[in-house]
């Protein structure tokens, strides 16, 4: 481990060559917009939302699976990365079935905050309308695929910290969605604990505690980071 | 001084945006003394006049009907204002999109066990395959989401545009404020 120094948006920053833009940037109060990172959890890069120009590359480079290195310059801003980022928040809203206004997680809602933060007040691209299903089988949550963005934190929350590996993500491109054992009803599974850990860290109303009406869901993620680094301090 | 010539329409919505409009309240007041309301549930006017210079639409684009009105109106008008979620964004009408419009008709009309079951011919507008935002049929020039828009927001966008200045409704309201 050595410690390197780089540059983000102009400001000489430094860390460990271990870490990641997403974790420096964020050391250092600099905002960089994600939905499928989690602190705590593995590196999925599957949302593309947190893309950043570094000096010398030709392609944009995903902050939270790209290590510093010395010299670096990043950017954290431009025209370019406001476009991408918008385009990839309208795909998400056309690809899936988003309907704010009667959604469990109205108001708390990590793609709606998203949308605001980077002025999307409307879809510009075409809307697909996927007939997709809910699975409310499970005796105290529900799981509605029409708000799924597959960002998989449930997938990995299930897997790396509560150790079940319930859930996965079955099919290919458009078809894939997210599973609960081979594809069976979420209640009927063997391997979950029904700890919730997935709901929680949910960035959508997609996983959602039963009972609860438009708006009513609020999520509380912080508790994996602080497991993580608990368990990590017992090892 | 010329009165600016206002219009607001009720497309496949809930009325819920009109009635946030008429939450400004007093402030409607100081409203009607810079526009002229043209056309609107409002108002008793059958047709859509000619030279609107500011339409507020609310509602999706859902029926034949919806989709004559829809272009006449743009073709009527300077600034054309989607109102709220459904006009932005299809909203709860374009719920039906993922199952289609014929099984919306048989389960209103055919599968309750109704003294006359049928689905209407007449009177009621044919329905699209596909419910449609505003912007999908005809070009819109500002997108005030919400569900609905707050009555703070509506105000902001009409005095705004009165003062013949953009508004920023970013910190207003949102999708399904």
């Amino acid at each position: 481990m050595s410690v390197v120094t780089l540059k983000i948006d102009d400001r000489d920053v430094s860390g460990r060559d271990d870490e990641t833009i997403l974790e420096i940037a964020r050391e250092n109060g600099i905002v960089i917009p994600t939905l499928c990172y989690l602190e705590g959890l593995s590196i999925a890069g599957a949302c593309r939302l947190c893309l950043v120009e570094v000096k010398g590359s030709s392609k944009l480079l995903p902050a939270c699976a790209t290590r510093v290195s010395e010299g670096m310059e990043v950017s954290t801003q431009s025209e370019r990365l406001t476009h991408y980022r918008r385009m990839i928040i309208e795909m998400l809203f056309a690809e899936g079935n988003h309907i704010c206004s009667v959604c469990v997680s109205n108001g708390h809602c990590q793609l709606q905050d998203a949308a605001v933060a980077l002025g999307v007040d409307h879809i510009g691209v075409p809307y697909l309308y996927p007939n997709r299903t809910v699975d409310a089988s499970h005796e105290l949550f529900g799981i509605d695929h029409n708000r799924c963005i597959l960002c998989a934190r449930c997938v990995r929350v299930c897997d790396e910290v509560e150790g079940a590996h319930t859930w996965d993500v079955g099919a290919r491109g458009i078809e894939a969605r997210v599973i609960t054992d081979f594809r069976t009803p979420w209640g009927d599974s063997d391997t979950c604990t029904s700890c919730g850990k997935c709901v929680q860290v949910c960035p959508t109303g997609a996983l959602f505690a039963k009972g609860k009406s438009a708006g009513e869901m609020m999520k509380q993620s912080e508790f994996v980071q602080y497991l993580v680094a608990m368990r990590g301090r017992q090892s | 001084m010329n009165k600016v010539r206002m219009a607001t329409v009720w497309l496949d919505g809930c009325s819920g945006c009109h009635m946030s409009f008429l939450d400004i309240d007093e402030r409607l007041l100081a409203l009607a003394d810079k526009i002229d309301l043209v056309y609107s549930p409002l108002v008793d006017h059958k047709e859509f006049p000619p030279d609107v210079d500011l339409t507020l639409v609310e509602g999706a684009v859902s029926s034949e009907e919806d989709m004559e009105k829809i272009q006449r109106i743009r073709e009527r008008t300077n600034l054309l204002i989607a109102l709220g979620d459904c006009a932005v964004n299809g909203n709860v009408p374009s719920m039906r999109n993922a199952i289609g419009a014929q099984a919306v008709l048989e389960r209103a009309y055919l599968e309750e066990g109704l003294l006359n079951p049928g689905i209407p011919d007449q009177v009621v507008p044919p329905l699209l395959p596909t419910v449609l935002p505003v912007h999908v049929v005809v070009p819109v020039d500002l997108f005030v989401p919400g569900c609905p828009p707050p009555a703070d927001a509506i105000y902001y966008v009409i005095t705004q545009l009165l003062a013949g200045q953009a508004p920023d409704l970013s910190s207003l309201t949102r999708f399904g404020k």
